[in-house]
């Protein structure tokens, strides 16, 4: 693998551009590996990466349906953040984010970490107590969070309009921030791929061959693979694959849409998200506004965007923004979300022996890739739940211990 | 934009006035004789198809009647809409 630095940039520079290789192979799938992957996005590579790192497992692959991180990787906010109530899911997250705050340096790539702070608007007495108590929650849980007054939200946004939506406050994890999506995909890709997994893109699985209980083979749209053992990671397609394997899943497939304007310059600093409106904005370094509301909430499958939802976003945008009325909508996109009841995601062991899975992030799959992925790739490589996946393993919707983030951490959907 | 005409006040309603019900047709098992896995099943459990959906919407804005739905999850387009003593085709 060709090492990124300030020098290798120069060396290559006075050799006029012309020596630097493609990231990652492309090979082609052979006929059977140890550990089959399915799912390029995200979540896939990052099981690939640390299959190979953590556990020494290299005769991998990772086999994505259309292009690597051209799913729900590629169509998000881009946002990272760890305020979650219960402990093991702050557990989770936070692995998630400090993964995050060392994964440039650990894959060689810059990610664009951009630790901006997350901010959430308080708009009523009793939003600004239940912050209260989950700052209290989060402390317990390490995670360091903190109670803005108005005037500092007015200081650091300085543009947001305050009074039709009365704000008292906001509730602050400075440590949230934004990552540059497309690089956390290649990055893991390129650090799989230097380590020997095979990541085959354009090829689909079309079904399984089971034996007994297992998995012996995967028909592709390249041909046939035999596996040792398998996992998944597709978010919002889970209950397709589950369907061809066999089983079902707690899991509804639900459209989440996301848009862009135009760049305009900087102007908001940080991550601002209103419960009042139920809008979520950031700047990016190219000085677009990312925006993203509700999901729409139907079955859906079609990853494009509706013009409601769009809409209802940029009215809500311009009602906490005026002065952002005039600026230009440059692209939407939808991604295809797997919602779970709990709002809490699934991780390990399936009705079939050697299927694991990782799945049910909902809305906040991207956040987590790097727990995503070291989850899933211990669950590979031992047959056994990483002990933070414990108690997100399929098995808890039969014993009822669900982990209820969705009332919990108020996430709406 | 999803368009329904609702099958009880025959008004065509847009999805802003409609409410999605989920899945149609989910029967409860007897619970003294149910298994956990069925209890389970029933419970949590979800058909979720890319392709044709039986599902369930309510006319919210309208007369508020809850109807069943035969909908292509990727496309949209609704094939059926029946009366909930209605069975689907």
């Amino acid at each position: 693998m060709q090492s990124y630095s300030f020098m290798s940039l120069v060396r290559h520079a006075l050799r006029g551009n012309t020596g630097w290789r493609p990231a990652w192979r492309d090979p082609q799938l052979k006929p059977s590996y140890d550990v089959v992957i399915l799912g390029g996005g995200g979540h896939g590579l990052a099981t690939a990466y640390y299959l190979a790192k953590n556990h020494g497992i290299t005769n991998v692959a990772v086999l994505e349906k259309g292009w690597i991180g051209g799913g729900n990787s590629g169509r998000n906010t881009t946002v990272v953040r760890s305020d979650y109530m219960f402990s093991e899911s702050a557990a989770m997250y936070d692995l998630a984010l400090r993964l995050y705050e060392g994964a440039a340096r650990d894959l060689n790539f810059n990610i664009m970490l951009s630790q901006r702070g997350y901010m959430t608007l308080i708009h009523s007495q009793h939003m600004l107590e239940a912050a209260q108590h989950k700052v209290n929650w989060l402390a317990c849980n390490g995670i360091d969070s903190e109670i803005i007054s108005r005037e500092r939200v007015q200081r650091m946004v300085p543009l947001l309009n305050m009074s039709r939506n009365p704000v008292l406050g906001a509730f602050l994890q400075r440590r949230g921030g934004t990552i540059r999506h497309d690089a956390v995909v290649w990055g893991f890709a390129r650090g799989a791929s230097a380590r020997g997994v095979d990541i085959v893109q354009n090829c689909e699985v079309l079904g399984f061959e089971k034996s007994g209980n297992r998995i012996a083979a995967i028909e592709t749209s390249r041909g046939r693979v035999a596996c040792g053992t398998v996992g998944m990671a597709v978010a919002g397609h889970s209950s397709v694959l589950a369907d061809m394997a066999g089983f079902r899943l707690p899991v509804t497939s639900h459209c989440l849409q996301a848009m862009v304007s135009e760049p305009i310059r900087p102007v908001l600093d940080h991550m601002v998200m209103s419960p009042g409106t139920g809008v979520y904005i950031n700047q990016t370094q190219k000085g677009e506004l990312v925006m993203g509301s509700v999901l729409d909430l139907y079955h859906s499958y079609a990853q494009r965007g509706t013009f409601l939802t769009i809409e209802k976003t940029i009215t809500s945008v311009v009602e906490m923004f005026p002065v952002f009325a005039q600026t230009r909508l440059m692209r939407h996109w939808s991604g295809i979300v797997d919602v779970v009841p709990d709002s809490s995601p699934i991780l390990g062991p399936t009705p079939i022996d050697n299927l694991y899975i990782n799945c049910g992030w909902g809305t906040g799959g991207f956040k987590a890739i790097p727990a995503g992925g070291t989850l899933l790739a211990h669950s590979l490589a031992t047959g056994r739940p990483h002990p933070l996946a414990q108690r997100f393993g399929l098995d808890r919707f039969r014993s009822n211990r669900l982990v209820d983030e969705g009332a919990a951490s108020g996430i709406a959907h | 934009m999803i368009v329904i005409r609702c099958p009880y006040c025959h008004e065509l309603r847009t999805e802003e006035e409609l409410t999605y019900g989920g899945e149609a047709e989910i029967a409860r098992p007897p619970p003294e004789q149910a298994s956990d896995e069925q209890w389970t099943d029933y419970l949590f459990m979800r058909s979720n198809p890319k392709g044709p959906h039986r599902e369930q919407w309510c006319c919210a804005s309208g007369c508020g009647q809850w109807f069943k739905v035969a909908r292509h999850t990727v496309t949209h387009e609704v094939t059926e809409v029946l009366r909930c003593d209605e069975p689907f085709t």
